[in-house]
């Protein structure tokens, strides 16, 4: 399905892409942008894109991509100035020239490569997004304590976030300061807080986001809610946690 | 020259690399993992439709236990698994699922009173007990009696590894990401470890390690329409086999999945089936109850992803400019229920397709999807070749899949083997016998290896692509060895792939350089990808029979007199293009549930000699027994408890067995 053209008649449109290149590992480069061109095709993705301009361009072009399904949360950049995943654009869906740059904010590792794994693991360890009990280890031989099925449900609409970033990306305060935990780390609060398996209670959650790194750093710009490409209710959570912290 | 020491090397990232990690270090010792990608990108994320445990909770799994999760699952295989295995991971597969309870993961559960399903094409009111209320549901899934597989809406593969991936960094467990193991450290007899590659530096490392596990996925890119992520390249069972001592075990066993979306090759998952969705053809006819009476839409994959194949070589495919597929029907299932417990699948559709699936049909067609064959270990996970080498999940043969995996079986496997196998590589660790000196030198002689492969790749001035081999060698895959197979067909993949392998020691790389390199990925991975590839040709070649997704057209019928036995290979000369094959035999003898009929599919094969006195055998045993427990019968028929770790011992409660105490 590489090299398809519309199925209309008409000549097959070309779609450029502007990247920014560069190589942190290679003091002698410089940033710049590099253009590329090819032959828009039906169904085409970001990821069918990159690639082909991997395989027949340029292979020194770095890019992470793995599901290329839109449910690991690899593969997100800027595109066009707004972040998202890569593997969910369609190519039929940008002009004609599009401009693809990685997410700011996280560590580069070359072109459009960075590395939120690095970031994530920091900001799990800093808000500790485990289950905290103080219960022994069950005896797996016995029947699972019970859990509301709504709430089971709750938990999991917070548990779909993919860690792929664009949250941060999207984040005025990001910019600002490099220690803000962003809404990827309320989110995760939010989702243990509502846990009941979780024995950890505000006083707990205060002092691992009760100040300007945490929920209080928020400038409530929200652009985190718009980009999330789950659809995560970040807004609501947000504001909910910063009330319940601010009697906590 | 860097080292790295630690007492488990674990390459692989996703759910059984990180569960072994976390048995090794809950006892005790230091476990680093190795995983290409942050760990909560690994592919086990992809798993969406549930785990099957047999856990019984709602009403359409009521009656539901061990036994009837081992029949499913032997029959599933077309009794090419392990059946000792079998009975080791149905006995754990409810300990896994509650374990992850209580680290977290979010398992829908069940809602005591009415509820309406639907249940071929009718909607039924199925009523949940009440004192139910609050436990982990079940779903509906393919090859299975009973209402088995627990689930996280359809994500959950995701909800399990962002759990595991949790508890493991609360242990502190090490993940090196972005760094790929290019050679496993041996001396023929004994693993120590591996030569790693820092993905961003270029930097080699050599990880030394009493025990090395290898939990590193399947190997769906060998072939060009695939569910797999694009970091399944089967680089784990590669290691193994360029050991050239340890073996991977039936390796031409590769599953389709149904429902691959058209022409992409993306995941729905099968729950779409299980809940109520249909299969219709170009004329919108349901066409599986006309193949498959009893089973319809939910025979196992195998079966069909065949039928499905078959149907469209009968002409009643829709045709599209890239090619015929069928439909998956879900609108029948209504909005409410896509929007809760098939949001993946939504998700997936409005974004791939621009389609909304409560509204219109989804084109689909089978695409590759599992990997049966792997890395041929022990029910302990060992490799019986190479001490202190230990595989689990999609990586290995244990062989709790033989020919056919079910759905639900494999996220379950990850973490039931994870756990197993974890334990295991605890005890091996704990035995004085293998606290020997780390053979510093060796590891030296094996990175100067490997840094001189890697130079020579980018010495050499060849004339040959990598990317455009490596698209060679799937199309090869997909047209030669798919669903259907046969000797011309097979022999001349084979021939092609071996001139591939040949071409591939003439590559020219665009790019030179030592670090972050896509070019110099893809050209040493080709040759071990080509390996693999024409190792599964090989055995699928040699195997004139089909069983579950082995399918011959030139042997329609499973031959359990000449092939009951399973696929060695062995690769020990790097410079052969054949491996070697070798088989192990099954004993009917030692079976608690002797060959027979699955119960769809085809009802025709050639018997083992052994099998009428087993079958006798087995009959005789229950008779005398009737009165004795289940458990009791089981352990008259095949004993297993010995081979489970104590950790994974007892039996498992459900309302309708309360656990004696």
């Amino acid at each position: 399905m590489n090299n398809t053209t519309s199925g209309s008649g008409l000549p097959p449109r070309h779609i450029s892409f502007d990247i920014l290149r560069y190589n942190p590992q290679d003091p002698a480069t410089a940033p710049r942008m590099q253009t590329y061109r090819i032959e828009d095709a039906d169904s085409m993705t970001l990821f069918i894109a990159l690639n082909e301009i991997r395989e027949h361009q340029d292979p020194t072009l770095q890019f992470d991509f793995v599901c290329r399904a839109g449910i690991c949360g690899s593969c997100a950049m800027m595109v066009n100035g707004r972040p998202q995943l890569a593997c969910r654009t369609l190519t039929r869906n940008l002009p004609d020239v599009t401009t693809l740059a990685p997410l700011p904010f996280f560590e580069l590792i070359g072109d459009l490569s960075v590395n939120t794994g690095k970031w994530m693991r920091g900001m799990s360890e800093r808000l500790q997004t485990w289950v905290h009990t103080l219960e022994p280890a069950p005896d797996l031989r016995k029947i699972e304590a019970r859990m509301n099925p709504d709430l089971a449900e709750q938990i999991y609409e917070l548990d779909r976030c993919v860690e792929c970033g664009c949250c941060v990306a999207a984040c005025g305060t990001a910019q600002m300061r490099q220690d803000f935990v962003g809404a990827v780390g309320f989110g995760q609060i939010a989702r243990f807080r509502l846990d009941p398996r979780d024995v950890r209670n505000d006083e707990d959650y205060y002092a691992l986001i009760g100040d300007d790194t945490g929920v209080f750093g928020c400038m409530s710009l929200l652009a985190c809610h718009d980009v999330c490409p789950k659809s995560l209710p970040l807004q609501t959570q947000i504001a909910f946690l910063r009330r319940k912290m601010a009697v906590a | 020259m860097k080292t790295v020491v630690t007492d488990v090397l674990v390459i692989g990232g996703g759910l059984a690399g990180l569960r072994m990690a976390i048995a090794a270090r809950s006892r005790g010792h230091e476990a680093i993992v190795l995983s290409l990608v942050p760990p909560k990108r690994s592919h086990s994320a992809a798993a969406q439709g549930g785990m099957q445990a047999a856990l019984a909770n709602v009403t359409r799994g009521m009656g539901d236990n061990e036994d009837v999760h081992f029949e499913d699952t032997v029959r599933g295989s077309d009794w090419g698994a392990d059946q000792i295995v079998a009975r080791m991971f149905v006995n754990t597969a409810p300990k896994a699922a509650r374990e992850l309870a209580a680290w977290g993961t979010p398992w829908s559960r069940v809602r005591g009173g009415e509820r309406e399903v639907i249940i071929n094409e009718e909607r039924v009111t199925l009523a949940e007990r009440v004192d139910a209320h609050g436990l982990i549901a079940q779903r509906d899934f393919g090859g299975t009696k009973k209402w088995r597989t627990c689930y996280v809406s359809d994500g959950t593969g995701h909800a399990m590894l962002f759990t595991v991936s949790a508890h493991a960094i609360s242990l502190g467990i090490d993940v090196h990401e972005r760094c790929e193991a290019l050679a496993l450290i041996h001396d023929g007899e004994r693993c120590y470890g591996a030569v790693v590659r820092n993905l961003i530096t270029g930097e080699l490392t050599a990880y030394l390690s009493r025990a090395t596990a290898l939990a590193t996925g399947g190997a769906g890119r060998l072939y060009r329409v695939t569910t797999n992520a694009v970091i399944c390249e089967g680089m784990g069972h590669a290691l193994a086999l360029e050991t050239g001592v340890a073996a991977l075990g039936n390796m031409e066993a590769i599953q389709f999945h149904p429902t691959g979306i058209f022409p992409a090759g993306i995941l729905v998952t099968e729950g779409c089936r299980g809940d109520g969705g249909l299969l219709r053809d170009v004329d919108g006819h349901r066409f599986m109850p006309d193949y498959e009476p009893e089973k319809k839409e939910l025979a196992s994959r195998d079966v069909v992803s065949r039928r499905m194949e078959e149907h469209i070589r009968a002409g009643h495919g829709v045709s599209s400019r890239f090619g015929p597929h069928l439909w998956l029907d879900i609108t029948l299932l209504g909005r409410r229920h896509i929007e809760h417990n098939l949001r993946e699948v939504k998700e997936i559709c409005e974004s791939f397709l621009g389609i909304d699936p409560a509204e219109q049909w989804i084109p689909v067609r089978p695409a590759q999807h599992y990997t049966m064959g792997g890395v041929r270990t022990r029910p302990t996970g060992e490799s019986p070749w190479l001490r202190g080498l230990f595989a689990a999940g999609e990586a290995a043969c244990w062989d709790l899949h033989g020919f056919n995996r079910l759905g639900g079986n494999s996220v379950a496997e990850t973490v039931v083997a994870g756990m197993i196998v974890g334990e295991y590589i605890a005890d091996f660790c704990d035995k004085a016998e293998n606290r020997v000196p780390l053979p510093v030198t060796l590891g030296e002689e094996f990175v100067k290896r490997e840094a001189a492969r890697l130079e020579a790749l980018l010495g050499h001035s060849g004339k040959e692509n990598a990317f455009h081999l490596c698209a060679e060698m799937q199309e090869i895959m997909t047209h030669h060895v798919g669903i259907f197979r046969q000797a011309d067909a097979l022999q001349a993949g084979i021939g092609r792939l071996q001139r591939l392998l040949q071409r591939s020691r003439d590559i020219g790389l665009t790019s030179k350089t030592w670090g972050a390199n896509a070019d110099l990925v893809a050209a040493y991975r080709l040759r071990r990808m080509l390996k693999l590839a024409i190792t599964i040709a090989h055995g699928a070649c040699q195997r004139t029979e089909s069983r579950g997704a082995h399918f011959r057209e030139d042997f329609p019928r499973r031959n359990d007199q000449d092939w009951l036995k399973r696929t060695l290979a062995f690769w020990p000369d790097d410079d052969a293009v054949l491996p070697r094959l070798d088989y192990e035999a099954l004993d009917v003898k030692q079976m608690e549930l002797p060959p027979g009929w699955r119960g769809y599919g085809a009802k025709n094969y050639v018997e083992h000699p052994d099998t009428p006195a087993r079958q006798a055998e087995v009959e005789a045993i229950r008779t005398q027994m009737s009165d004795s427990d289940r458990f009791a019968v089981q352990h008259a028929l095949m004993p297993y408890a010995d081979k489970l770790p104590s950790a994974c011992e007892g039996k498992n409660e459900r309302l309708e067995e309360p656990l004696e105490e």
